[in-house]
């Protein structure tokens, strides 16, 4: 027997296969947009097999594009906002919850993750349409109708629908960690139950929120299906702006630009809120 | 009216009957333990006086105002919980200091009572370390000094000691017993160790399965146990099961054919009994010197004391002897037992006082 090559080569024939999937399914793509985004492109010709820059300096000099940024950034962080908002007392609210009631509440909050992102997203657009039972319950009431579908309102409500799973998991995580009598043992010490909540429970939620908030930010400012069906065709966000690119104008070297300054605006925002917050959270909760 | 009593109260969690039927009158300024095994409710009844589980049934007041479904955080008790109860994100003067902020003390003489509390509990060093990087031990004194600091009327402490080595462990409880003295602080305190409660309590309260079967002095619950379970709950002791014998003059327990004579109430002859008899009542004499005799099984060294078990015709006893300094019987040697008779207890089964 000798166990010492064998041991050696072990960790590696381990991780090999998602190793493999990893590098084939991730980094290979990205590699290949990173390439093509560099390639010149020509309306009649198509890609030319030529070295530029001229997407980027186009991207980033040309307002219409910066709009669309400045949209996506703004939806995405209203999307995170207002699901930290909502999801960090229901995520509380789970968390003191009794056995039968909490898998209940569970599988309705997780519910909206068995649909498909697009079934749903249809269903907010018969809900928020001209006609639909939004501006219907608005007029019965005496209102005038007001105009939901295609506007960042639209998109927003369906993107917290969507998100707020994303959110409340991690943080009912971490509540969960927190053991009862330590909310408990302010309230001895004299601490409203709003004062227990804000000094005791929320500190403890915050590692929870900050993962969530990643998740939720990411997903958003990268979301595809809702803004494409709520946002209609002239409110774009980077992700619609992308297939247009690729499939309306067939300018697959803009497109793939585009998607890279995303990407990288994405990892710049979500590093540097990471730090941030983590480096306080992290001191305090080890 | 006592200064904080307790009615006939009672905790039910589903159906499962977890405190029942508790009734309890503490005197200002007094200190109270509750000794019991594992899961009797000793948690519960202390959290039901912290206001912080419901109680099914009673009621609960204090200083003479009905407190039963008072929030806890108007109750303004100091506990001490058996889990600690940290603030994990606060350091160990901030923990310290919330009592005080939540009163608005202002900062100056916050600063010197979190000082003191500190100094208190000899963590004088750890104030700016966070929960995790303390010892039990240690997050056990921060949890005593987070109660002691808002110098509360009542002190309910869950196990406040358990973690501590003995020398420290004595140490605090001359603190919590110096406090109470010194304040008045009416101290409700739960232990698994009888000697800690028989040692620093006014009174010892017994609980078994939810109920309380004893509430006395400490010196009178050891030696006047009401029942077989308290009497090996609380200290060491042999248990004889014997048949109650009725003769003219002699009255004694018929145990194995050896009649065992002690003093006791009026009891019918033929009855079934229970007699208990401490191990340091028992003297070591020479065979056939003492009322029993017997042979030594096995002896411990416990410095101040020596342990012995003797094989006796009516079982295994145990006795412990001071240590004199010199070397007691060895193991096997023939020995006797004596003892006085008035020392030989009759212990009813069933709850009813002996
Ligand atoms: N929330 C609850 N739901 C159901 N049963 C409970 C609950 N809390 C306590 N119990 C039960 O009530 C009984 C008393 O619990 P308690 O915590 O008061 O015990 P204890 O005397 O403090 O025990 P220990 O010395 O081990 O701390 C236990 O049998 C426990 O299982
Ligand atoms: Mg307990």
């Amino acid at each position: 027997m000798t166990p010492r090559p064998s041991t050696f080569a072990v960790p590696w024939l381990l991780a090999g296969p998602g190793a493999l999937f990893f590098v084939g399914l991730v980094l290979l793509p990205l590699a290949l947009t990173v390439i093509l985004s560099f390639h010149a492109y020509d309306y009649s010709t198509g890609i030319q097999n030529t070295f530029t820059l001229s997407h980027y300096v186009a991207v980033v000099t040309d307002g219409y594009y910066l709009e669309i940024f400045a949209r996506t950034l703004r939806i995405a962080a209203l999307t995170t906002l207002i699901c930290a908002a909502i999801g960090v007392p229901e995520a509380y609210i789970l968390s003191r919850m009794r056995d039968p009631w909490r898998s209940i509440f569970l599988l309705v909050i997780i519910g909206p993750l068995l649909v498909s992102v697009v079934v749903r997203t249809f269903g907010w657009s018969m809900l928020l349409g001209s006609q639909g039972l939004v501006n219907q319950a608005l007029q019965l009431l005496g209102f005038p109708p007001v105009r939901i579908l295609y506007t960042e309102t639209a998109i927003v409500v369906a993107l917290v629908h969507v998100m707020l799973p994303f959110m409340v998991i991690p943080v009912w995580t971490a509540l969960q960690k927190l053991d009862p009598m330590v909310e408990a043992a302010a309230w001895t010490l004299g601490a409203s139950h709003f004062t227990a909540l804000r000094r005791v429970v929320m500190p403890q939620a915050t590692l929870g929120m900050l993962s969530g908030s990643l998740i939720v930010f990411g997903l958003s400012a990268s979301a595809f299906a809702v803004p494409a069906l709520l946002g209609g065709r002239r409110l774009k966000m980077a992700a619609t702006l992308v297939y247009d690119e690729y499939l309306q104008e067939l300018n697959w070297p803009l497109g793939a630009t585009i998607a890279i300054i995303v990407l990288a605006a994405n990892l710049c925002i979500m590093l540097a809120y990471n730090r941030m917050v983590e480096a306080r959270a992290r001191r305090t909760l080890g | 009216m006592a200064f904080l009593s307790l009615e006939r109260v009672s905790k039910e969690f589903g159906t499962f009957t977890a405190v029942c039927d508790v009734d309890l009158a503490i005197e200002k300024g007094e200190f109270v333990s509750l000794l019991g095994p594992s899961g009797c409710g000793k948690t519960t009844t202390l959290q039901m006086i912290a206001g912080l589980v419901e109680p099914t049934k009673g009621r609960i007041s204090l200083d003479g105002r009905d407190i039963t479904h008072e929030k806890p955080n108007r109750r303004g008790l100091g506990v001490v919980f058996q889990s600690y109860a940290l603030f994990p994100h606060m350091t160990v003067a901030q923990n310290v200091a919330f009592g005080l902020e939540m009163r608005r003390i202002p900062q100056a003489e916050r600063t010197e009572r979190v000082r003191e509390a500190l100094a208190l509990v000899q963590l004088s060093a750890f104030a700016d370390r966070y929960p995790r990087q303390l010892s039990g031990g240690q997050r056990q004194r921060v949890a005593i000094a987070r109660a002691l600091v808002i110098a509360p009327p009542v002190l309910l402490l869950d196990e406040p000691l358990s973690n501590l080595d003995a020398k420290l462990r004595e140490e605090m409880q001359f603190e919590l017993r110096r406090i109470q003295r010194k304040v008045g602080t009416t101290t409700i305190m739960v232990t698994h160790d009888q000697a800690e409660a028989l040692s620093i309590s006014d009174r010892v309260v017994v609980m078994e399965s939810g109920r309380m079967t004893q509430v006395d002095a400490p010196y009178r619950l050891y030696e006047q146990p009401s029942n077989a379970f308290i009497s090996s709950f609380v200290g060491k002791t042999n248990l004889l099961a014997g048949t109650w014998r009725r003769g003219g003059a002699s009255s004694g327990a018929e145990i194995g054919g050896v009649l065992l004579e002690t003093p006791a109430p009026e009891i019918a002859d033929g009855t079934p009994v229970t007699l208990s008899i401490r191990p340091e009542k028992i003297l070591l004499c020479d065979a056939g010197a003492g009322r029993l005799d017997g042979r030594v099984a096995s002896r411990f060294f416990l410095g101040s004391q020596w342990l012995f078990t003797v094989e006796t015709p009516l079982g295994i006893m145990t006795v412990s002897i001071p240590n004199h300094g010199e070397e007691p019987p060895a193991e096997g040697s023939p020995v006797g037992l004596d003892w006085s008779p008035a020392n030989l207890r009759v212990i009813a089964d069933n709850a009813a006082a002996a």
